[in-house]
């Protein structure tokens, strides 16, 4: 790999991301992807998810394989606690996309890390999705992030892996501003 | 360029659709200062002589400064001269104007980069009750009703405006996204004058590792305030400005919505600021200005509230106007010549347009990092002319059969 002759290595090829990113430069017709997951209901507040294909570089691509998600409520909901909770998985996606991030903006900064360990807490007011104040969101009221880096860097320079990361990433900007959801029955 | 044009004898006109100085005569808010010293204008042959080095020139000022550098180097200019249409002849390029036509065998773009203000499609649902202006439109406080004001944008055109209107009785929300932070003095010295000793306005667009990228940065949030005070959003906070996040969105039912990022669009702008203050010592030390210069120090990070809003109703009447300070963008409307790339930029390699015998100037890091500034022209002017003449001279006028 190019980058191991640089120094750093976390294991992301960069020099291919950057070979991706000036093709696309050239090709925009090829950046535009499509994301999908399939969900079925099993029972009570239980339901299986399956992630398989997806749309991009102008064609259906696969995953190597299908990866299954349960997804449930806990037992103090009444529920049997089959999998983890929905807004769970939106804080594993937005901590694998941050992760997986700074992995990449390290290698591309030549900094090499060696331990990069993530928690997350999301405040919720469940208030909300109980129906019992309509003043109070679903959603979450706010998330936190804590990261622990070991890296041969600065700290100012392990904070601007993490912004930089921040900036770039899809399920940040996901969670952060508005998106249009269409939901249709056919 | 056409003094760097005169010197070589080059025969050549200025088209000016107003009056020297346009831009600053008519597109720009009253209170406005140069955000560059009045020592750092130094134009060919042209340079500040006055009592006030370190200051800022009024708009009045710079008007003036422009007017008098084009009477002391007598450059052609037709004034009231608007440019219909470029296009390309077999001999050079074709200028249609409402003056009437002008073949020439080369043409200079130098019509500017803040043309038209950038204001995102959803303005369109801004209820009809609220006024909007752009920064372009914006005079002062004056032109709006008594009321709250949402700036959006806090580049150096959002923060100078949002400080100037809550400065007036009117609240202000200042809604944030990228923008670089920078201190008006840094060590006793004014930031321009750090970053022209330490070489780094003069850094060339060819040595960037990614100059498309250093192209689009937004510029710094610098000031020219009379008092040479920091004008960032700490300061901003202080007076009692609202910061929310990026403008994300308005929805259909009139809520303005704002990103969660604040905290991530401060925390990277004083990641920047330090870098180039970092850069700055770094310099400082090995140029044995340490002794000069007062000791390196640090501004505290940019202050936010553990949970800034993330929407504001703009239906219920406390919103009385938008200021859209959201960028510009060049108007190329005219240009007939197939140049632009798919995104409306000019392609051009340093001002060189990809077109023979076209060129560019005065947009950001056009040539240099000064490109933009006034600073900026002479060095890109001298460079572009001299690659100017050499074309005029390898490619002979057509001669008439």
């Amino acid at each position: 790999m190019a980058e191991a002759t640089s120094g750093a290595n976390n294991g992301v090829n960069v020099a291919a991301l950057i070979a991706a990113r000036e093709a696309l430069t050239k090709a925009p017709a090829a950046a535009q992807f499509k994301w999908r997951a399939a969900c079925e209901w099993k029972d009570g507040t239980h339901s299986h998810s399956t992630i398989e294909g997806f749309y991009g570089l102008g064609q259906e691509q696969h995953h190597k394989r299908t990866f299954t998600f349960d997804a449930d409520h806990p037992e103090i909901f009444a529920s049997e606690d089959k999998g983890a909770t929905p807004v769970e998985y939106v804080l594993v996606g937005l901590a694998s996309c941050l992760t997986a991030g700074i992995a990449a903006v390290a290698q591309h900064r030549n900094i090499q890390l060696r331990s990069v360990t993530a928690t997350l807490e999301g405040d919720m007011d469940v208030q909300g999705i109980l129906g019992i104040d309509d003043d109070v969101r679903n959603g979450f009221g706010g998330i936190k992030v804590t990261y622990k880096i070991d890296a041969d860097a600065k700290r100012e320079d392990i904070e601007a892996l993490v912004a930089q990361s921040q900036k770039r990433s899809a399920v940040y900007d996901i969670v952060t501003n508005p998106t249009n959801v269409t939901v249709v029955v056919d | 360029m056409s003094r760097c044009l005169s010197d070589r004898s080059i025969d050549h006109v200025v088209l000016e659709r107003g009056e020297v100085a346009h831009t600053w005569r008519s597109e720009r808010w009253d209170s406005l200062r140069l955000l560059t010293p009045n020592w750092q204008s130094r134009l060919p042959g042209f340079s500040y002589n006055g009592d006030d080095p370190d200051g800022y020139r009024t708009l009045a000022e710079v008007i003036e400064f422009i007017g008098s550098y084009a009477k002391a180097i007598s450059a052609p200019v037709r004034n009231h001269t608007t440019v219909a249409s470029v296009r390309s002849t077999e001999s050079g390029y074709l200028v249609r104007t409402d003056q009437g036509d002008w073949l020439c065998r080369a043409v200079v773009v130098a019509s500017g980069a803040c043309n038209i203000a950038d204001v995102p499609t959803f303005a369109n649902r801004v209820p009809p009750a609220i006024m909007q202006l752009t920064a372009q439109e914006y005079r002062n406080p004056e032109q709006l009703a008594d009321g709250g004001v949402l700036v959006v944008g806090a580049s150096s055109s959002g923060t100078q405006i949002a400080y100037e209107i809550h400065r007036s009785g009117r609240p202000v929300a200042l809604s944030v996204g990228e923008h670089i932070r920078a201190p008006r003095v840094y060590r006793g010295k004014d930031l321009e004058w750090w970053m022209d000793a330490a070489g780094l306005l003069d850094e060339r667009y060819d040595e960037m590792d990614d100059i498309a990228r250093a192209r689009r940065v937004p510029s710094l949030q610098l000031a020219g305030t009379p008092d040479r005070s920091t004008l960032d959003i700490n300061a901003l906070t202080e007076i009692g400005v609202k910061l929310v996040g990026r403008l994300g969105g308005i929805s259909e039912d009139g809520k303005a919505q704002f990103s969660g990022s604040l905290r991530n669009m401060c925390a990277l702008s004083d990641l920047k600021m330090g870098r180039l203050l970092d850069r700055i010592d770094e310099w400082a030390q090995k140029n044995g200005f340490d002794d000069a210069a007062g000791p390196p120090h640090r501004l505290p990070p940019t202050r936010v509230e553990p949970a800034p809003p993330l929407g504001i109703d703009l239906t219920i009447g406390e919103v009385k106007a938008i200021i859209w300070a959201t960028g510009y963008r060049p108007d190329y409307s005219w240009l007939e010549v197939p140049v632009l790339d798919r995104k409306g930029r000019l392609r051009h390699d340093g001002g060189i347009v990809s077109s023979p015998g076209m060129y560019l100037m005065g947009t950001q890091f056009m040539r240099r990092r000064k490109s933009a500034l006034i600073d900026g022209a002479g060095d890109d002017a001298r460079d572009l002319s001299a690659h100017l003449i050499s074309y005029l001279d390898t490619r002979p006028a057509r001669k008439m059969a």
